[in-house]
């Protein structure tokens, strides 16, 4: 559990209006570093007691399709006994980044805690009214009961005298038993969906504020280029073009590509403008990289050892003294996000300050880029975050505000920039490309005796962090550096390689390749010992069990190995299938809890449909089923595309896929039937938005070469690709 | 620029635009009707299907000289009160994630169950294969497309 008690401040406030106020913060595990400088105000997050009843959460988590906006209320509304039909949750102008599954794992104790404060102020209110004890009263449905009498003052009746008395200790104050949780672990109907079906949710896209205008931006296609010149008269004389102008490149942590502007009345306007500017293009020192020169950088960095990250024992020895070795190489191409809202912003530069509608994943860094941009300070800044048509990591950058903050300036009202769809495919953050090489060898019983894995990447952190403190393996090795399985001489070895594609966080992050890569080995390891796939890992994973605990292996393998049975008898495993078909499995101890699955696949003429995917969570505490269900099914659905579909490559510097006809997504004939049984405990939560995706990809492979005997081992898996 | 008469959701509507203009960006930028998205302008996610003449048709392909005269329907008005049988099934399902492609969704299943009370689902794939959905709620929006037949028929 990553809840750090520092992380929660509270504290009343009197606000106009007769309200009460609660203010607290919840910095995820993925804030960048920011911590309120002195004398200013460290909340993110407040609560609203208004006197007729209605309470507010104003929450600093943003909204991207992963449920914050109703699991989150759930916890607090739970704690605080607010009748759930009372609760309106809102944006909070100080909204956090929103990332890397950490929403309700690091909000979950926080935000019972803020709600205990609310519920024992209100009964310490009605206590005090009544001059009676607290403890003769109970808090239910956003009113306070005193047992004796019956009698009853609602929440916001109570109002006037809990703004006068102190707040509760929020270290010392007392949580509900999870017997006792009324939202907590049922699935309540997300709050957001009656908007999203009526079309009236608005999106970053959908914002209209008037006066505005729509703004595109023609970018160099290659990375690392720049403008030389270009000719604006003919965009210029396109009905509704209004300016044409070029803005600059930004460099580190921003990279924005710069180009030409095309401001329009209408954002088709402006997209038949860009079409016809005549640029012409500094295409840069990079204009040589491809996919193929890629390929070979990675066969070349495997073939020397890399830089040794983890080395336990003696692998060497028991490699030269084996005869039988498992060797194998996984590739993975890069990828894009293509979330279905493509990239925005609206700003807004008006007297001295900036009004931004950005769909953003991290509002608070989009702040500290614009206000960097315009030379403002963030107080300047406002910064309102929109819902988002899908996150999963692209909108954590600050490029796309960046760049709207850039054209804003030259632009007198408020403007929209728009991301066309080729924007949003070429000029992405994209999964990094990678490279695993295993060796392997077994004892005659089926251990594994020793493991050898080389990673090379094209490594997100070469690119984000401080050059003089780059460690290029720290954002790569994730779920390969401690596979859960007893392997006595165990190595770990990394190799950078270098490449001008961007790269950010995509969904999973490293998980995505790194448990794929680990679970299809031992997949093949146990097809080197003669083992049932799930068998094999089931013996590794009791040894695990029963050893003496190693000092940085906190795993429950009780809970892992129930999650792992539970998922062989849910998806009837070692029940014979026809001929085509085939089942595989995989399991990790990802995102702090437990998840298996096993995919059934039929593989005719080189094609590859996945007709079922079956799927156990142990996530610990499930704070709504509904939402926890959605994510793993979206998540598996989204990590399939990568396994079956997608592959950005590379050409002359630039990336070759500019649309969904040539990056296709996995499509509803496509998509499986996918069954998801839940752990029910009362644990500390795990995340969600991301454990499901990683295992898709081992669970299909592994079926794949159920079906056919032939391991795919380069992403997408295609049967056109030479297999082994 | 050109004068158009558009029939959209039952009323009657100018606009002055360039008769090459998709109908998607009349929708969006000189009506401010948003619910309608845009996911590619090329026609191959969905995310801006709008009824024309009750048929499912993808509004940045199609031009607004072409859509004159026609009845023009979007997510605004598919129903008066957000609850045609289609988005009550939406809601039902809990078939949303972030939603931006849902509208398009919508519209799609709303057209195929128009046409087909019980559509199987091989006519499910075939008339939801153009509507992609990032966040991956296909199996739920099987599900909700089937519970508006099965609603339908009780």
């Amino acid at each position: 559990m990553r809840v750090s008690r520092r992380a929660f401040i509270v504290s009343s406030a009197v606000a106009a209006g007769g309200v009460l106020v609660i203010g607290f913060q919840l910095h995820g595990p993925w804030h960048l570093a920011k911590t309120p400088a002195p004398g200013t105000n460290p909340f993110d997050t407040w609560v609203q007691i208004h006197p007729d009843g209605k309470i507010t959460l104003m929450l600093a988590k943003a909204e991207m399709g992963q449920g914050v906006f109703t699991g989150l209320p759930m916890i607090f509304a739970d704690e605080a006994e607010i009748d759930w039909n009372n609760v309106i949750v809102e944006q909070s102008l100080k909204t956090d980044g929103t990332g890397g599954s950490g929403s309700t794992t690091g909000s979950y104790t926080p935000l019972r805690r803020a709600g205990a404060v609310v519920r024992e102020a209100m009964i310490s209110a009605a206590a005090h009214k009544w001059s009676v004890s607290k403890e003769s009263c109970i808090a239910q449905q956003s009113k306070v009961i005193h047992r004796i009498s019956g009698r009853s003052f609602a929440y916001g009746e109570l109002v006037p005298v809990a703004r006068k008395l102190p707040l509760p200790d929020v270290e010392h104050v007392p949580l509900k038993s999870p017997s006792d949780f009324k939202l907590i672990g049922h699935a309540i109907p997300s709050l957001d969906i009656p908007d999203k079906v009526k079309g009236t949710a608005r999106f970053g896209l959908d914002v209209r504020v008037p006066g505005m205008v729509y703004a595109v931006v023609a970018r160099c296609p290659t990375f690392g280029g720049k403008l030389a010149t270009y000719d604006a008269s003919k965009a210029l004389a396109v009905p509704g073009v209004l300016q044409v102008f070029p803005i600059e490149p930004r460099g580190f942590q921003i990279y924005t590509a710069g180009g030409v502007v095309v401001v329009a009345k209408s954002t088709w306007a402006a997209i038949q403008g860009r079409n016809v500017l005549a640029i012409t293009w500094d295409h840069g020192s990079h204009s040589s990289e491809t996919s193929e020169a890629l390929h070979r950088d990675f066969q070349s960095a495997i073939a020397m050892p890399g830089k040794t990250i983890r080395n336990d024992d003696d692998v060497d020895h028991v490699f030269a003294t084996t005869t039988k070795h498992v060797e194998t190489t996984y590739e993975f191409p890069f990828l894009a996000h293509a979330a279905m809202e493509p990239m925005n912003t609206v700003i807004h530069l008006q007297g001295g300050k900036c009004e931004a509608w950005s769909p953003s994943q991290s509002p608070d860094w989009a702040c500290s880029a614009i206000a960097k941009e315009l030379g403002f300070k963030e107080s300047q800044v406002t910064v309102h975050s929109t819902l988002m048509g899908g996150g999963f990591g692209r909108r954590y950058i600050g490029d796309y505000p960046t760049e709207a903050a850039q054209i804003a300036r030259h632009v007198s009202g408020p403007v929209q920039l728009v991301w066309t769809r080729e924007d949003d495919m070429t000029h992405d953050f994209y999964r990094p490309a990678v490279c695993h090489h295993f060796t392997g060898t077994l004892d005659h019983d089926g251990n594994i005796t020793a493991w050898s894995d080389h990673i090379a990447s094209t490594s997100l952190r070469a690119q984000w962090d401080q050059p003089e403190k780059v460690k290029p393996e720290s954002a790569e090795i994730g779920g390969a550096d401690n596979p859960p399985y007893p392997m006595q001489n165990f190595r770990l070895s990394y190799t950078p390689v270098d490449s001008v594609v961007p790269r950010g966080w995509w969904r999973s992050v490293e998980h995505s390749f790194n448990v794929l890569a680990v679970e299809c080995f031992v997949d093949e390891l146990a097809v080197a010992a003669h083992q049932d796939p799930y068998r094999f890992r089931r013996a590794l994973l009791v040894a695990a069990q029963n050893r003496k605990p190693k000092p940085d292996d906190k795993r429950d393998y009780g809970r892992f190995l129930a999650v792992l049975d539970l998922v062989a008898q849910k998806a009837d495993w070692g029940r014979p299938m026809q001929r085509h078909r085939g089942r595989g499995i995989s399991c990790a101890p990802i995102y702090d809890g437990y998840h298996a699955q096993v995919a059934e696949v039929t593989v005719k003429d080189g094609n590859i449909q996945v007709d079922r995917i079956v799927a156990v969570v142990d996530c610990g505490q499930v704070v709504n089923p509904n939402g926890v269900r959605s994510q793993v099914e979206g998540a598996i659905v989204y990590g399939l595309s990568a396994v079956l579909k997608g592959e950005i490559t590379i050409a002359n510097g630039q990336v070759q896929q500019k649309n969904f006809n040539s990056y296709d997504i996995v499509r509803m004939p496509e998509s499986p039937r996918i069954e998801i049984h839940l752990m029910e405990n009362h644990l500390d939560p795990g995340g969600i938005g991301e454990a499901g995706l990683p295992l898709v990809g081992p669970a299909v492979a592994n079926a794949v070469f159920a079906a056919t005997g032939k391991r795919l081992r380069k992403l997408p898996l295609r049967f056109s690709e030479k297999a082994a | 620029m050109d004068h158009f008469v558009l029939q959209i959701n039952g009323r009657t509507l100018a606009v002055d635009v360039d008769g090459q203009t998709p109908l998607l960006w009349v929708l969006r930028d000189t009506l401010n009707m948003t619910g309608t998205k845009y996911g590619c302008g090329i026609g191959m996610c969905g995310a801006c299907t709008v009824h024309v003449d009750g048929t499912a048709m993808r509004s940045c392909q199609m031009q607004v000289a072409n859509a004159a005269g026609k009845a023009i329907t979007t997510i605004e008005g598919l129903s008066l009160n957000g609850l045609h049988p289609v988005q009550k099934a939406w809601i039902a399902e809990q078939v949303p994630q972030c939603g931006y492609c849902q509208p398009g969704q919508i519209m799609s299943a709303a057209a195929l169950l128009a046409n087909n009370h019980h559509p199987t689902d091989a006519d499910i794939d075939e008339a939801m294969a153009g509507n992609l959905c990032r966040c991956g709620t296909y199996m739920r929006i099987r599900q909700a497309i089937h519970r508006v037949a099965q609603e339908t028929s009780a």
